[in-house]
């Protein structure tokens, strides 16, 4: 049969945008798939150099649209622990509860895109729906929908609105309560299943060996999540399971995205009852005035994609000397995804793609 | 888990039935959060202008636009931050380092219009903007924009624990007020190295202490020095505007902290004290300032007076190359700074290291040299191509109430006890007067209290006809002699100085002051003779004001010196009297009063004399 180059994307109905893949067909089958980044690139890191410590908190939120709140919180824990900067205890907690919140969000939000790839439009509406009342919150809580710039160096930016505790319990029952209808709409629909069952197989070797982080590693078995492994924030004050899977494939992955949206849910209910009271930020050095000392670090916590990493330099200026992220979409867009690829159907590439989380913008920074 | 049914989500279609939940745009408007992020308002009352906003803007959206309607003040400028939406991104880091608190963000996002010129807006606030801003119930969204807003939309608002400045200073290390008032040790410690880098590091560079400072001392630089821990270059900064910043940094009046941005809402940086820090960590400022004066130029001047202004003078014209010649009847530099400031705030050491720097540049010092008894003024003036005069207030007023002759005058009791000998003092004594100088003698006469009647319970009592309110010292004189245990009697004027039979001091009988300025705001007290009250006291001590002593001037020439309305010496724009080639400078021209304003003065008379002599 002839072997044919198939372009998907950037322009394409079974892509998200701002990425593309170079399939190589023959007939229905993939033979190699190459992924091409930097249709969204703008410089995050390079701009860094260039903008001051507080001016750069400001940015990095920018490099993930869908979970802006892990970057924030990567720039965070990096200039503290440069600038040798403690954290208030409530701050902890309250990082700890808005990150759960983002998570959430975040994965409902992949939740709408991976159902609407599927074409299970109704349940990806709901999915929206129930992404907008977490935007709520997070509007009060930080002033913003989506880009919050809440989580800076020394703790955050404004403590809880009065009476949120009840807003956000609120806010996540209703969302809790919709649980049934996507079980049965969605998790438990047999075109679920069949579309997405062994498709997209990742084996725990070739997760290991590619560099897989978040979902596409917990998929095959292992309960590898920062949050357990080097906790941040309060995560160690709180109990809590990491969701697992064995199979490795499609479904696998999208149950452990909802099974990590209850868990994470619990877990904010527990936060929000164990809060301390007190202050939430220790305030940084005068912004005009801030020079950090020379040194390195290396910062990573669990979003809700998987690994992030943040390496920073400073050479005891007023900017930081460089800035690299180390993002799970970039491993999981650019090795796995064509690794795996290979011998899917060319129908199965934005169910592969979508169920592998992988954020574009998250690669081009 | 076997294969999941296919019926199950047939259970969706309940959802046929349930009401949407889309909202319908813009006939259903959702409310933004209370602290919402969106377009700015500022209250141009309390803006002042500092730039604080425009720095720290990521995007640079926000240029500082000069308003020529407003009036430039101490500690505000007459400039108002624009704002350019198409590059806000609404961070809000302009509302968390404003100052005053004046900027702050609204709950209104919506702006549509063609003229992208109109993106670009310079934001004001429902108090002074009636026109844009209109009541809830005329609002429609249909019209939102920048010129079509919401009265009483106040969203994400400036918090003080939340600011990116410091409010509060790096406490001064001081002697506590029971220890110090034993003695007359130095009551400032001074900051050492951290606390003085730590407190630089507040300083915000929106310079509006420089434009309130009289002599305007580029005091962001050499601020941004200490905290570098360079404190040559700071040093070498000051020197560029003054040149006694060992006696500045101890005695200013500080008008730069009373105009400093971070005053508003919090504490003032210290500016004085950082001043004093470097002036007391270099050891040789001859070594560090590399100075050297210029060729010579061949004109001489002649400086009647080593106090601030004098001695600002001095230095600034032999850097210019000119010789000169500086007389004063004391025996050592400093004029005022070395009579008056007590040793507790002020001590020898710190004045003698600025006047050992100028002398080192070359200035001639003739001390113990009375002008008018050891040198004619008239040969000065005829020998010397300028001369300047800088002879401060030297001579204490007096009550003239009955028997005031009795007496003593504050100016003389403060410079016996600085540079004399200590004087004998009462067990309980009055001070008349309620300004810095009447405070500063009150609790010297304590320390002498407390040093010649060691526990004998002594007392001194200050009579001044102004009330609290309007007490004309210092605030921070006022609290330190409280605390010291200075006792207050505001509002009562001196009628007559009681004698006992042996006609020694028994008491200062007052009455009540019902007023002390008239409507107009002039000095005219008035008494209530009804209310009198008799303070016992063994010694009082006037410290009610001071004047200038001409006696050295010639009564032809005295003649022909002109005065302004307030009895100060009128000088030109060069600083020259209406004696020609006679300058003057320093309190007898200022109502200022204090050391800066005299360097000021002296930076004036200095370009002046080089006007006149050098025609350009």
């Amino acid at each position: 049969m002839r072997e044919l180059e198939l372009y998907f994307g950037p322009q394409h109905l079974g892509m998200v945008g701002n990425f593309s893949i170079t399939l190589n067909v023959e007939g229905d089958r993939i033979i190699k798939a190459a992924s091409n980044p930097g249709y969204l690139h703008r410089g995050f890191e390079k701009l860094m150099e260039y903008r001051t410590w507080i001016q750069n908190f400001t940015l990095v939120c920018r490099i993930n649209v869908i979970e802006p709140d892990s970057m924030e919180l990567m720039y965070s824990m990096a200039v503290e622990d440069l600038a040798g900067i403690e954290v208030p205890e409530r701050a902890e907690y309250i990082r700890s509860i808005y990150l759960e919140l983002a998570r959430v969000g975040s994965h409902l939000f992949g939740l709408w895109a991976y159902a609407n790839m599927l074409g299970f439009d109704t349940v990806a509406n709901w999915a929206m729906y129930h992404r907008d009342l977490i935007l709520d919150l997070f509007e009060e809580i930080t002033g913003a929908r989506v880009y919050h710039m809440y989580i800076w160096p020394g703790g955050v930016r404004r403590d809880f609105p009065k009476g949120l505790k009840d807003r956000i319990v609120k806010t996540l029952h209703k969302i809790g309560s919709g649980v049934p209808d996507y079980d049965d709409t969605f998790f438990n629909n047999r075109l679920f299943y069949d579309r997405a069952k062994n498709v997209g197989k990742v084996t725990r070797k070739q997760a290991l060996e590619m560099g897989a982080v978040g979902q596409v590693l917990r998929a095959t078995g292992m309960k590898y999540d920062i949050r357990k492994i080097e906790p941040y924030a309060a995560y160690d004050k709180v109990d809590w399971e990491i969701p697992t899977r064995e199979d490795g494939d499609a479904y696998s992955r999208i149950w452990i995205v909802r099974d990590e949206m209850i868990e994470s849910v619990h877990m904010i209910f527990k936060l929000l009852d164990d809060m301390p009271e007190g202050s939430v930020y220790n305030r940084i050095p005068n912004p005009f005035k801030w020079n950090i000392p020379a040194g390195e670090t290396y910062v990573r916590c669990e979003s809700s994609r998987g690994e992030l990493g943040l390496y920073m330099a400073s050479n005891g200026e007023d900017k930081p000397y460089r800035v690299h992220f180390n993002t799970p979409s970039y491993s999981h867009g650019l090795t796995i995804l064509e690794e795996v690829l290979k011998g899917e159907s060319v129908a199965d590439v934005g169910n592969i793609m979508m169920s592998l989380y992988i954020v574009a913008p998250e690669i081009d920074r | 888990m076997g294969k999941p049914s296919i019926f199950t989500p047939f259970k969706a279609v309940k959802f046929l039935f349930k009401k949407p939940k889309t909202l319908r745009y813009p006939f259903e408007l959702k409310e933004p959060a209370a602290h919402y992020r969106g377009f700015h308002l500022n209250d141009w009352d309390a803006c002042t202008g500092c730039g604080n906003c425009s720095d720290i803007c990521p995007n640079d959206a926000i240029t500082m636009i000069e308003i020529p309607e407003i009036e430039p003040e101490l500690g505000k400028k007459n400039e108002r931050p624009q704002i350019d939406y198409g590059r806000c991104c609404f961070c809000g880091l302009c509302v968390d380092v404003c100052p005053p608190g004046s900027l702050r963000l609204s709950r209104d996002y919506i702006h549509v219009h063609f003229d992208t010129g109109t993106f670009i807006s310079l934001p004001k606030d429902d108090k002074a903007d009636k026109e844009n801003f209109v009541p809830a119930e005329e609002y429609s969204v249909l019209k939102a924009s920048l010129t079509h807003r919401k009265q009483d939309y106040e969203g994400f608002v400036s918090d003080l624990d939340y600011t990116l400045f410091d409010p509060e200073r790096v406490p001064m290390p001081e002697i506590p007020p029971d220890v110090r008032k034993l003695s007359f040790v130095e009551q400032v410690i001074g900051y050492n190295r951290e606390e003085a880098r730590k407190e630089a590091s507040r300083c915000l560079e929106c310079k509006l202490c420089e434009d309130a400072c009289p002599a305007h001392l580029k005091i962001s630089d050499y601020i941004k020095a200490i905290y570098e821990d360079k404190p040559d270059e700071s040093l070498r900064k000051i020197y560029e505007d003054n040149p006694i910043p060992s006696m500045c940094g101890r005695i200013c009046m500080k008008p730069c902290e009373d105009a400093c941005s971070l005053s508003i809402r919090g504490e003032s940086l210290s500016i004085r004290w950082l001043k004093r820090y470097t002036a007391d960590t270099i050891a040789d400022f001859k070594k560090t300032l590399e100075q050297k004066p210029v060729e010579p130029i061949g004109k001489k001047v002649a400086v009647i007076g080593a106090g601030p202004s004098g001695l600002s003078v001095a230095y600034f014209l032999r850097l210019k190359g000119y010789e000169v010649v500086v007389f004063d009847n004391l025996p050592g530099g400093g004029g005022t700074m070395r009579t008056g400031p007590p040793l507790y705030r002020l001590p020898l050491e710190g004045i003698d290291k600025d006047v050992d720097y100028i002398a080192s540049l070359g200035v001639d010092f003739k001390f113990n040299t009375k002008v008018g008894e050891d040198v004619m003024f008239e040969d000065l003036l005829r020998d010397y191509d300028a001369v300047f005069m800088g002879i401060g207030t030297t001579v204490s007023r007096s009550t003239r109430v009955k028997n005031a002759e009795k007496c003593t005058l504050a100016l003389d009791f403060l410079r016996d006890n600085k540079i004399g000998e200590k004087r004998k003092i009462g067990k309980e004594v009055i001070i008349i007067g309620g300004g810095n100088v009447a405070l500063d003698t009150a609790r010297e006469t304590l320390r002498l209290q407390n040093m010649q009647y060691p526990n004998e319970g002594t007392v001194t009592k200050t009579v001044s006809l102004e009330d609290w309110d309007e007490m004309p010292g210092s605030e921070e004189e006022i609290t330190e002699s409280k605390e010291e245990g200075v006792v207050f009697n505001p509002a009562w004027g001196p009628k007559e100085v009681v004698l006992n039979e042996e006609g020694n001091i028994k008491g200062l009988l007052c009455v009540k002051v019902k007023s002390v300025f008239n409507e107009e705001g002039k000095f005219a007290p008035n008494f209530d003779e009804e209310k009198e009250m008799l303070l016992e006291g063994d010694m009082i001590i006037e410290a009610i004001g001071q004047g200038p002593d001409f006696s050295f001037i010639p009564a032809e020439l005295l003649e022909k010196l002109e005065y302004t309305e307030r009895r100060k010496v009128k000088v030109d724009k060069n600083g020259m009297t209406s004696i020609q080639k006679l300058f003057a400078g320093g309190d007898i021209v200022n109502l200022n009063l204090d050391a800066v304003t005299a360097i000021a003065d002296a930076k004036i008379a200095t370009e002046g004399i080089d006007n006149i002599l050098f025609p350009h």
